[in-house]
């Protein structure tokens, strides 16, 4: 019969939530998101490919503000998974386990894709 | 001085090829390295050519895939997105389905639907390229 009156270690619910923490599940939640968006983006290619008629069709629908806003996220997504990622790719060679770094490059890399999330937006306005 | 060997009820050859019980070794972990080392110049240089393009009309769109190297960029590109993409949810399939039935239905649905897209997207690269 189960012990139900053991003690039992801390849930997620039950921390507070360090940068670290929450940047760990962002790199997972971004790439799921990006896994959907990548749809998005494969109609647009499909649609460019369908012809001038289904192509401003589509133009249309990822123009408008929820389109728009919807590839805000994505961008936004990519750039932070892409930044992570690098992060990723660094802790596979062995560096930046420490606990001050890893919060220092917690913080670099949600800045990081705030900043090219925005200048993504602003060169594709100025080059529109 | 000898040391006597470690007892192990893995064979020599097992341990040479270093591919445990699933018989995969680290080749999942490995091609997502490669792909993820492969995507970061990739998508730099096509986010820039999509932030241009993305607004443009259909001709100008059209235009730019005649241009082998952006053709080229984006045929490796997909396979490298979509490789990647489908490797990254098979560890989040994993990770939260735990009902094997429903986990292997799901997983069989990515891998057919990643195929799918993903000659869709190669199908248009190669129509616009050679504009047929």
């Amino acid at each position: 019969m189960a012990n139900t009156d053991r003690p039992l270690s801390p849930h997620l619910q039950i921390y507070r939530w360090p940068l670290t923490m929450a940047s760990s599940i962002l790199h997972r939640a971004t790439g799921v998101g990006l896994a959907a968006g990548t749809l998005l983006l494969a109609w647009w290619l499909v649609a460019a490919a369908a012809g001038p008629q289904y192509f401003a069709l589509v133009q249309g629908l990822l123009g408008s503000w929820l389109g728009r806003l919807i590839m805000l996220g994505f961008s936004w997504a990519l750039f932070y998974h892409l930044c992570n990622g690098i992060r990723h790719l660094a802790w596979d060679l062995g560096h930046g386990f420490e606990k001050a770094t890893a919060k220092t490059a917690s913080i670099l890399v949600i800045s990081a894709s705030v900043i090219l999330t925005l200048l993504a937006w602003v060169l594709a306005y100025s080059w529109k | 001085m000898s040391s006597k060997p470690v007892k192990t009820l893995r064979s020599p050859l097992g341990r040479v090829r270093g591919l445990g019980s699933a018989k995969s070794g680290v080749s999942h972990w490995w091609l997502q390295r490669v792909t993820a080392v492969a995507l970061v110049p990739l998508v730099l240089i096509l986010a820039v050519v999509l932030l241009r393009i993305g607004t443009a009309d259909h001709a100008a769109v059209v235009a730019a895939f005649r241009n082998p190297l952006l053709a080229v960029l984006a045929v490796l590109a997909i396979i490298a997105v979509f490789w990647h993409l489908r490797l990254g949810l098979q560890v989040v399939i994993e990770d939260y389905i735990h009902v094997e039935r429903s986990k292997i239905a799901v997983l069989l649905a990515v891998t057919f639907a990643v195929f799918l897209v993903g000659a869709l997207c190669l199908l248009s690269v190669l129509k616009l390229f050679f504009g047929v």
